[in-house]
């Protein structure tokens, strides 16, 4: 485990060494320009001038004794920075995961009673659009129906500042509010894989010895469905979902610079933009958790799921 | 006095005002602007941060010694009143008596002195106070500033974001001014503005300062500066509502889209002193563009209007110089290079490079600094195709990698987009000077152009005092710099202010929201 952080860690930085231009370039950058003297000093100030594998071993050394350094762009100290806007993100991606999981498992068992129907040829074209419409594009749509035309949601941000209350329920709401198209959009590109799948799962359970058992007991349709087949059905599902999890971080980029999410996919875009190492490798090292997270998750959900497996 | 008399003073007072176009409504105090920023400051000490997103909250939070109205005449700020003596070498600056930072601190000359030498120290924009040689403080209340040589680029650089008075007992403790703590927190002001929350990537919240010099100034009780990056979600913002104020627009579809919704202004007006030009760089050292009939015939080639109408949808004006259209300085009497293919492919001819078999002369690449310069490069390969010019787009992933290509002078051609920051000293000079040619740097000479006698006229610029011989001088040296042509000059930057029609007094002098906004109000 350790040593898979530590390529982790290694490969992160030689890629984002590899990148042309540097901190004192974009830094240049937002100030106009700069003379050579200035970004000769900055360079010096970050380390920058030193030989890779000196920066190399500085920065494997320090991240060993749990301190990400200083942001370059900010000079914000990395880990404030992350754990600020860390929040956010998992706020965002949890709730977009639930939600699709949640939909996509709705909407495949509703295809799978009448797999060749109308009802299921239309849940696949929804669920197929969302997977196919580029993310961005889904949330700008969505912010022109919701915040534009219909304006039931906010087009940006993840509350409204100008709200005076002490009360939590009026901040909880209002967090809400602004949550719902983002987790929406990010959700979107979900609904097609697990509908699809747990379509796909559903006809196959459907068809087996204890579904007919469970039908010539006399159990209600619903029973039927519900308790025998989809349990059944799952697996599969679930264990896609916890594989996808990475694909949803990075998902949340896209989703969090379209609303202005304050979270790590647009300090992560920024720090890109910037070359803001340590910020970048901090996020890396962050969102690596977060997915490792997602799957124990997973496979705890898959224990209670089918109790003979073990982890 | 007869009723008709009375009627008719009444309609000539009301004409008068319409004709001066003065508005007869008294701001109003109080109110909540919420306004949009495209990106997150680094910072928020313009002192020693340069850009227009420090510009924002800077100049809300940090008083200049002087500012500008719309006409660019200095006008009374932080200094009540200054005197030129000395042939411009020593410059008085007479404090306003009762002006205090947002500790409670009062504001003395001292804090000038060592406002001046920190920028002078950090700020990126080294010409603006080179000349200065020493601050004298006879007085709480006195600064006198002496200079090696006359500098009438010192005005604009006192103004603006580019001279704020920081205090000396937060900002002089040892710490390096760069990344001093309170660059972020805690900011200690002495502008109209104080800070409550800057949460980078989010938001700044600014609360009026009670105690500002100027009495019953700032209108507005709080300023909500909401970071949004991505342009459409800021279009939608402003069309709903939920964002009153945005500077800096430049995506021209975007300033289409908002010139229809009847509740917004939209105007290009307030921009001259930041003067971004938009331009296509050659590579005047290496390579066929190093040849000067190369360049001249690529500027006949490339259709002027066809960006101005096309690509910028109408929004932006032409610019035939490196100095912005709406500066005194600007000189439109130059060679203008409208479109000519045959003369270009004539001037192409007589300097020998033939077409060969397959239509073409030869190669060359350009690569653009800003996404949204993507068209003008890919415009760039269609028109030079008709001269023979065989144009290869080269895209880079972003800023840095772009900065990294042209600072290090590998490139042909390459469109950039370059601010005047007011003075040409400060933002113009800089281009052109054969001592700024200076490898690894970006928006140095990466042109790597050098004419002696351009060094001098810029020179002589520099330190004229009188106004009209300085106009001629820089009438000159656009002349010059047209015929020799290291860059051609197509079009500003079509900067847009968008404000919803419940904002008074929105900042429209030449520097745009790089100034205070403490005349800015909510109408009812």
């Amino acid at each position: 485990m350790l040593l898979v952080l530590l390529v982790v860690v290694v490969l992160n930085f030689l890629m984002l060494h590899l990148a042309p231009g540097d901190i004192a370039d974009t830094i240049a950058q937002t100030m106009g320009g700069a003379d050579e003297q200035d970004m000769a000093e900055l360079r010096k100030q970050y380390g920058l001038d030193q030989p890779f594998f000196i920066q190399l071993f500085n920065y494997v050394v320090r991240v060993a004794l749990l301190d990400f350094g200083h942001s370059h762009f900010y000079n914000l100290p990395v880990f404030d920075l992350i754990m600020e806007r860390f929040p956010a993100t998992l706020l965002l991606v949890f709730s977009a995961q639930i939600l699709s999981l949640f939909v996509g498992i709705l909407l495949g068992v509703y295809a799978a009673q009448n797999p060749y129907g109308l009802s299921s040829l239309f849940v696949n074209m929804f669920s197929l659009f969302g997977y196919a419409a580029p993310v961005f594009w889904t949330g700008i749509l969505l912010l022109i129906a919701f915040s534009l035309h219909i304006p039931i949601f906010p087009v940006s941000g993840m509350r409204d500042i100008t709200i005076e209350s002490d009360n939590f329920f009026v901040h909880f709401f209002d967090v809400l509010r602004h949550l719902f198209l983002p987790m929406i959009t990010l959700a979107s590109i979900f609904f097609a894989y697990y509908s699809r799948l747990c379509r796909a799962s559903m006809l196959e359970v459907l068809g087996a010895d204890f579904v007919r058992t469970a039908k010539a007991k006399g159990l209600s349709k619903k029973d039927v469905l519900l308790k025998h087949a989809l349990k059944n059905s799952l697996s599969p599902v679930i264990t896609f979902a916890g594989l996808s999890f990475s694909a949803v971080v990075s998902g949340a980029i896209l989703v969090e610079t379209v609303y202005s999410w304050p979270g790590l996919g647009t300090l992560a875009f920024n720090s890109i933009i910037s070359r803001d190492t340590p910020v970048l490798l901090g996020i890396l090292i962050f969102s690596t958790l977060m997915v490792t997270v997602g799957n124990l998750l997973t496979d705890l959900t898959l224990k209670a799921l089918d109790p003979r497996i073990k982890i | 006095m007869n009723k008709h008399f009375l009627k008719t003073l009444l309609l000539t007072a009301t004409l008068i005002f319409t004709s001066l176009g003065v508005s007869i409504a008294e701001p109003k105090k109080g109110g909540t602007l919420i306004a949009a920023v495209g990106n997150s400051p680094r910072h928020l000490n313009p002192a020693v941060q340069s850009g227009i997103v420090t510009g924002f909250p800077g100049a809300q939070l940090f008083a200049t010694p002087i500012r500008y109205d719309n006409n660019w005449e200095p006008q009374p700020y932080l200094a009540e009143s200054w005197e030129i003596s000395d042939g411009g070498k020593t410059v008085r600056l007479n404090l306003v008596k009762d002006a205090v930072f947002h500790d409670g601190v009062p504001i003395k000359s001292s804090d000038v002195k060592f406002s001046l030498e920190t920028i002078k120290k950090n700020h990126p924009f080294k010409t603006m106070f080179a000349p200065v040689v020493s601050v004298e403080t006879p007085d709480e209340h006195t600064a006198i500033l002496k200079l090696s040589s006359p500098h009438p680029a010192l005005m604009l650089a006192m103004s603006s974001q580019l001279m704020a008075i920081i205090p000396e007992h937060v900002y002089g403790d040892g710490q390096d001014p760069k990344t001093h703590p309170q660059n972020s927190e805690n900011v200690v002001g002495s502008g109209p503005f104080k800070l409550v929350e800057f949460k980078s990537g989010e938001h700044i919240i600014l609360e009026r300062f009670d105690d500002f010099f100027i009495d019953g100034r700032p209108y507005l009780d709080k300023m909500v500066l909401k970071i949004i990056k991505d342009p459409a979600t800021r279009t939608i913002g402003l069309e709903n509502g939920e964002i009153d104020f945005y500077a800096f627009e430049n995506v021209a579809r975007n300033i289409v889209r908002l010139k229809k919704n009847d509740n917004l202004t939209v105007t290009p007006d307030g921009y001259a002193a930041i003067g971004p030009i938009d331009w296509l760089a050659f590579n005047t050292k290496t390579g066929k563009t190093a040849d000067v009939n190369v360049r001249r015939a690529i500027a006949y080639a490339i259709d002027r209007n066809f960006i101005l109408k096309a690509i910028m949808l109408g929004v932006a004006d032409e610019a035939r110089t490196g100095i912005h259209p709406g500066s005194p300085f600007y000189e439109p009497n130059v060679e203008p290079y409208n479109l000519d293919i045959d003369k270009a492919n004539k001037i192409l001819d007589d300097a020998g490079y033939k077409k060969g078999s397959d239509g073409m002369r030869f190669g060359l690449t350009v690569d653009f600094g800003w996404p949204g310069l993507k068209p003008n490069a890919e415009y760039t390969k269609a028109a030079l195709k008709k001269i023979g010019i065989d144009v290869t787009v080269r895209a880079s992933a972003d800023f840095p990698t772009w900065a990294k290509t042209v600072s290090n002078h590998n490139f042909d051609l390459t469109w950039d987009t370059v601010f005047n920051w007011g003075d040409p000293v400060i933002g113009v000079h800089r281009t052109y000077q054969t001592s700024n040619i200076k490898k690894g740097v970006i928006w140095s000479n990466t042109q790597q152009y050098s004419n002696p006698k351009v060094d001098a006229i810029m020179e002589k610029a520099g330190v004229e005092n009188d106004m009209d011989k300085r106009k001629a001088l820089y009438s000159e040296l656009q002349k010059m710099l047209a015929n020799d042509l290291p860059v051609y000059w197509t079009n500003t930057l079509p900067y847009h202010t968008i404000y919803s029609k419940k904002v008074g007094n929105p900042p429209m002098g030449i520097w745009a929201t790089s100034s205070p906004m403490d005349m800015t109000y909510i109408k009812d």
